[in-house]
């Protein structure tokens, strides 16, 4: 009983954050200094020109009435139509899901990979030479933009070496395997610098559990060492990694709308800067509402992960 | 006993104390070198930063032209103390505009029990939005100024800062002595100020630290993608966008001022992580 309640409170905060999130969304395109239509058509468009733009953008009639179809629109899925790609915002955002959703999954599953077992060795072996190693790589990778680290990368790994293609996604055709290919370098342009937070995080959460009594009682049992670390320390130790995983995947968003640009991936975030700079406004409300209620979608799976790790987690 | 005969020793402050930390202490050094450079820039830059010289495009570094120059005869080491100025003025002011805004509201969220709800929400909500994303977002309709980037950037950090206010408030708010002021019939803005706020301060200092690292790698990737402060304006993130046209043959224009990025987020972070050891200890854990 405790359980559900606990599970239907997190579902309706997170209700709660969407609506919040579409709101922002609305007030965000409707903040823009002077009339949207006319800042998209220039000074030579003629009024009915932008009062056909303005309808369009759905930005005739009061604001209420404006706030009225726009969320109706939203819980139908219906984001507008692209102004210069002349189709609906939907179907543009999910033809350019591909490369965006696999660069997160991969960029995810390196710093993942990396982190979990570098943060762990360093936790266990506070102060040695690793640790100090690990700590100082994880804090510079912190600080490399991904996008310059995949310029860096391009110039290594595709211009000298010719190991792969400088950038695209394989051309119009290509298989699956040639695209995912195409995704390697900015995978691990991305996921390099991402893992940093995830290693010191990972590092900081075991160094916490690994004094802890039960750790100890554990020892004491005669438990193998790599059974006390893994079993005992790292289960208990995965909440706030868990937590810091799911930020990271939100940075990973963030991080892809630059590198996606740098490789020439025809993802979704270049198509919003190619929006953002052609004024493309329905695209740019529609990716960031997708975006974010994504966040917030795999922040709420991961509270239920937390349940289901932690019996006394309770919302 | 032999603690309470000695006579009280004044606390170092915590500029001595963050001195005495070695990692923290060469990061503030570097932030204060590229600081004085930035701010003197116009003394010490060996050439103008506009100044277009044909002849002397894609120069490679040497004596005459120490980080080389670019496509258009620029000097690129001129360019990088200019950008040097921008950058850390965006990050100064995001950090000030943030601070402001997540200090009202996170002090609201965490004082005012009826309030915590909407304003965690909406807290929530503002940090549902992928930092660079809602950044273009926000200058793409405000138009891309310094100003408006500032904006954007504070608009996205501050939830950060926010929960952060929110958190510690929620525990002060509860202590003796703001209950006993309360008792006193002090006004709520004066307890606000004088009995929360300045509790606060440790973890803002700290959050601000590092957003302003964030800050500083954001408007680089702004100014890189075209979508931040106008071209016209040397930016590390400008600059590294025209080299990338000529990674092959002037590899420099794009590696120095990714190099400069990479120092001054580190510096900064070496700062925050030692602020924070001094401050916060019970988030020292050598995160």
């Amino acid at each position: 009983m405790l359980l559900l309640r606990s599970v239907l409170n997190r579902l309706l905060g997170m209700i709660v954050v969407m609506a919040l999130v579409a709101t922002i969304v609305f007030v965000i395109v409707r903040v823009t200094p002077g009339d949207p239509a006319a800042v998209m058509l220039g000074p030579d468009a003629t009024a009915a020109d932008i009062a056909a733009l303005r309808s369009r953008l759905g930005l005739d009639g009061s604001i209420p009435e404006q706030f009225w179809r726009y969320i109706v629109g939203v819980v139908q899925g219906d984001f507008g139509q692209s102004i210069f790609l002349n189709e609906p915002v939907t179907a543009a955002l999910a033809q350019r899901a591909e490369p965006t959703f696999f660069l997160t999954v991969f960029s995810l599953l390196i710093a993942t990979v990396i982190a979990l077992p570098v943060g762990i060795l360093s936790a266990y072996r506070r102060g040695s030479l690793f640790d100090q190693a690990a700590t100082t790589i994880a804090m510079f990778a912190a600080s490399v933009p991904s996008f310059w680290l995949g310029l860096l990368f391009i110039q290594l790994f595709a211009v000298r070496l010719g190991w792969f293609d400088t950038s695209g996604y394989g051309g119009p055709g290509a298989s699956f395997g040639d695209r995912i290919a195409h995704l390697v370098l900015p995978a691990l342009a991305l996921g390099l610098v991402s893992s940093a937070l995830i290693t010191r995080f990972t590092r900081a959460s075991m160094l916490d559990v690994l004094n802890d009594d039960y750790v100890r009682t554990a020892r004491s049992k005669g438990m193998s060492e790599w059974r006390v670390v893994l079993k005992h320390a790292l289960k208990n130790a995965l909440i706030p990694i868990l937590t810091v995983i799911g930020l990271t995947a939100a940075l990973l968003i963030s991080g892809a709308v630059v590198t996606e640009t740098v490789f020439g991936l025809p993802g979704v975030g270049s198509l919003v800067v190619s929006a953002v700079l052609r004024r493309d406004y329905p695209v740019i409300q529609g990716a960031l509402l997708v975006i974010a209620g994504l966040y917030v979608l795999v922040n709420f799976v991961i509270d239920m992960l937390y349940i289901l790790i932690d019996p006394r987690v309770r919302y | 006993m032999a603690a309470i005969a000695t006579p009280l020793q004044q606390e170092p402050n915590l500029f001595s104390r963050l001195l005495g930390r070695p990692t923290a202490a060469v990061g503030l050094a570097v932030l204060v070198i590229i600081a004085v450079m930035a701010i003197l820039a116009p003394i010490i830059a060996p050439y103008s930063p506009t100044k277009l010289s044909i002849a002397a495009r894609l120069h490679a570094p040497d004596l005459q032209h120490l980080f080389g120059t670019d496509d258009l005869g620029r000097d690129v080491f001129t360019r990088m103390l200019y950008a040097a100025r921008t950058s850390l003025s965006v990050g100064f002011a995001v950090v000030v505009f943030s601070g402001v805004v997540g200090i009202v509201l996170g002090l609201t969220a965490g004082f005012f029990r009826k309030l915590d709800t909407p304003v965690s929400r909406l807290i929530d909500a503002m940090m549902a939005f992928p930092d660079i994303l809602l950044a273009i977002a926000l200058v793409a309709a405000l138009g891309a100024t310094p100003i408006n980037v500032v904006v954007a950037l504070g608009i996205v950090y501050a939830p950060r800062l926010a929960r952060v206010v929110r958190a510690s408030t929620l525990v002060i708010r509860e202590l003796p002595y703001v209950e006993a002021a309360r008792a006193l019939g002090v006004p709520t803005p004066v307890i606000l100020v004088r009995h929360v706020l300045r509790n606060v301060t440790s973890p803002i200092l700290v959050q601000g630290t590092f957003i302003f690292a964030n800050t500083i790698l954001a408007e680089a990737g702004l100014s890189f993608l075209g979508v931040g402060i106008s071209p016209d304006i040397p930016t590390w993130g400008t600059m590294i966008a025209v080299g990338r046209q000529y990674m092959d043959q002037a590899g420099w224009i794009m590696m120095f001022p990714g190099a400069a990025i990479v120092i001054t987020v580190l510096a900064l972070q070496l700062v925050g992580d030692g602020l924070r050891d001094l401050l916060d200890p019970r988030l020292a854990k050598d995160i």
